[in-house]
């Protein structure tokens, strides 16, 4: 492959001990995700695939194994440098959106950065309302996430997660509480964003949310079941395919 | 991450919880401004003690009878009969520090004026006795040694017999009337001077020759007591002396007998007071010190709270990059400012609330700066102590727990 490697994980092993039984949630992954890759991770319950979200989010350490992220070995690293990896190469977007309550999207989208102090104060507001314009936001910049549908708090976390411009956005089931339109919307967004460029990491139950990307890694019970491309469907036309609605 | 940064965070996060903010910072205020209030107020207190006591006299020293054991039974001071008017006349002619001494015997008595009556105190003492105790005639005049050697019935009268036994508008000056079966004829009447700082009435007295007390009234030939007036303030010790020299050989004590008399300066008196106003200061103190210390309690039970409540804000915002020094920081400075906004209105409620007592009270409303700055410098101590622990806790939270939490 010619684009270089954003993620390189070799032989990741990530072992729990529960009680006196040790839990092997991972034994032995290994992939590689390339600069402007939109990846599915899928698998069931119990897969690996919440340990595995984790680890690549830095949020927690693998027990065997290598992972490079953006080239830099997270290995040993203290919390301080691991926290350091997050606020600036890695962007989250969680199922439950995750929004600081009674706090504007604004105000919510510039919470990355104030953890950057090479941001400055001005920087940081243009680059949170640029973020915000990406998700189609611009005229809800001041609304309190409680004044916004499930949809548009997920585009403001999702603007939260863009605006540190990381090397790659990790979305953990980032449609797993809307309705189907709302999620189509979410992943033409998603799609939108790839086509700029952006690196997506996609995990994900639901088969028919993988469609819309264009590689799936399967992994059962810590293993990689099956890694390939995908037969990419444009999540606009799905949106536009879907019966109109007109209960409201 | 930069302090001001920091500090708006935790502002912000204060205000997404006003009410919560405001109870919890409610024990501070109530602590800070007690202890403001008390502090004030003992000041006030003691100042206006200061004021009463050099009001009672100029540079005044005071000759009391003292508890006195005669074979080896206690006597009680108000039995003792030692001192005499001689004593007077001795301390008069021979102490150089003195200026102006006056005997005091003083009576109650039922005064009547013709349909009116008051129970009242009569003292009496020589012409010397106002000046001593810094009373000044209003209307008439005092009386003279001719009166003390005749035991004439005069009296001068205070502000406060005037009113109950004379009509308004009318004149007291040269009316007579009766102590108990004593009648008398008013010759003067005195400036008003309201309560002493024990909530006396000074203006509750009749002066009379300390002559006509002794005989017409009370029958006996002691006194209770001596008032004088030093020369100045720098010689009360020496006059203090003086009078101890000559009452020890009047009264014929031997070296290393007990005195039978006891000499009180103002500044003495002054010092008995404040040791007494300190004390009861200090008890109040302490006791608002306690209420500031629940406050303390209270924010960190508050902060407790805060902390679990917001565990998943606390796993976003690691997730996002947030290192575990800037949790702990950021719960820290949140409960610093609860409790320096915490201390600030309490300041200023104290201030309020001791100016409110010190008009009521009309004592003299002074602020302490040190107890100020302390109180100040306490809050934020205590902000940091008890904010301490809990911010602790929130720093060690588990990002990947914390996410999940609901």
């Amino acid at each position: 492959m010619s684009t270089p490697s954003i993620i390189k994980v070799e032989n990741l092993k990530r072992t729990f001990i529960v009680g006196s039984e040790q839990v092997h949630a991972l034994k032995g992954v290994s992939f590689d995700i390339c600069q402007g890759e939109f990846v599915s991770i899928m698998g069931s319950s119990g897969s690996g695939k919440s340990t595995l979200l984790n680890i690549l989010g830095c949020l927690d350490q693998p027990t065997a194994g290598e992972y490079l992220i953006d080239g830099i070995s997270v290995r040993e690293r203290t919390k301080n440098e691991l926290s350091e990896i997050r606020n600036r190469k890695i962007g989250f977007v969680f199922q439950s959106y995750n929004l600081l309550p009674r706090t504007s999207a604004l105000e919510n989208v510039e919470l990355p950065l104030v953890y950057n102090s090479d941001v400055s104060h001005k920087e940081r507001h243009e680059r949170a309302q640029h973020a915000l314009e990406l998700v189609g936001l611009k005229d809800r910049m001041g609304h309190m996430p409680n004044q916004l549908s499930g949809g548009q708090q997920q585009r403001v976390a999702i603007a939260r997660a863009l605006v540190n411009d990381p090397v790659i956005v990790l979305a953990d089931e980032a449609t797993g509480n809307l309705d189907t339109r709302t999620s189509y919307e979410i992943m033409s967004l998603f799609q939108s964003l790839h086509e700029q460029g952006k690196t997506i990491a996609f995990v994900t139950h639901e088969s028919d949310i993988a469609v819309f990307t264009s590689r799936t890694i399967f992994l059962r019970d810590g293993h990689i079941l099956r890694d390939e491309p995908v037969a990419t469907k444009s999540a606009t036309e799905a949106l536009a395919a879907l019966p109109v609605e007109n209960d409201y | 991450m930069d302090i001001l940064n920091l500090i708006r965070i935790s502002a912000k996060a204060l205000l997404r919880n006003k009410t919560r903010s405001a109870l919890s910072m409610l024990g501070i205020v109530i602590g800070i401004a007690a202890v403001i209030a008390v502090v004030n107020l003992g000041e006030g207190l003691k100042q206006s003690t200061a004021n009463q006591l050099s009001d009672m006299g100029t540079n005044l020293i005071m000759v009391m009878r003292a508890n006195q054991r005669r074979g080896g039974v206690s006597m009680g001071s108000s039995n003792v009969q030692s001192l005499k008017v001689k004593d007077c006349e001795l301390i008069a002619k021979n102490a150089k520090n003195i200026t102006m001494v006056s005997p005091v015997v003083n009576s109650g008595g039922q005064l009547v004026n013709g349909s009116k009556n008051w129970s009242g105190t009569v003292y009496g003492g020589s012409p010397d006795y106002l000046e001593i105790k810094k009373y000044e005639i209003a209307t008439g005049v005092n009386f003279t040694d001719e009166d003390v050697k005749k035991y004439a019935k005069v009296g001068v009268i205070g502000h406060t017999i005037v009113e109950e036994l004379f009509d308004e508008g009318e004149d007291p000056i040269g009316k007579t009337i009766r102590v108990g079966n004593i009648p008398f004829k008013v010759i003067g009447t005195l400036k008003e001077r309201g309560e002493n700082s024990m909530g006396m009435d000074q203006d509750d007295l009749v002066v009379m020759p300390y002559s006509t007390v002794q005989k017409r009234m009370l029958g006996v030939d002691y006194i209770q007591q001596i008032v004088c007036s030093a020369a100045s303030e720098d010689v009360a010790e020496a006059a203090v002396e003086e009078i101890e020299n000559i009452l020890r050989a009047s009264h014929k004590i031997p070296d290393g007998g007990d005195d039978d008399f006891e000499v009180r300066t103002q500044q003495e008196m002054l010092e008995m007071m404040s040791s007494m106003t300190g004390m009861i200061t200090t008890v109040l103190v302490a006791i608002a010190l306690i209420s500031l210390l629940v406050g303390c309690i209270g924010i960190m039970n508050i902060m407790y709270v805060t902390v679990t409540e917001r565990t998943k804000e606390i796993g976003l915002r690691m997730s996002i990059g947030a290192k575990n020094s800037a949790i702990l920081l950021q719960f820290l400075t949140e409960s610093i400012i609860l409790s320096l906004i915490g201390g600030v209105i309490g300041l200023l409620l104290g201030i309020g609330l001791s100016y409110i007592v010190a008009l009521v009270m009309s004592l003299p409303f002074i602020i302490n700066p040190l107890w100020m700055v302390i109180s100040f410098v306490s809050c934020a101590v205590l902000g940091l102590i008890s904010g301490f622990f809990p911010a602790l806790k929130a720093s060690q939270t588990d990002p990947i727990n914390a996410l999940r939490y609901e």
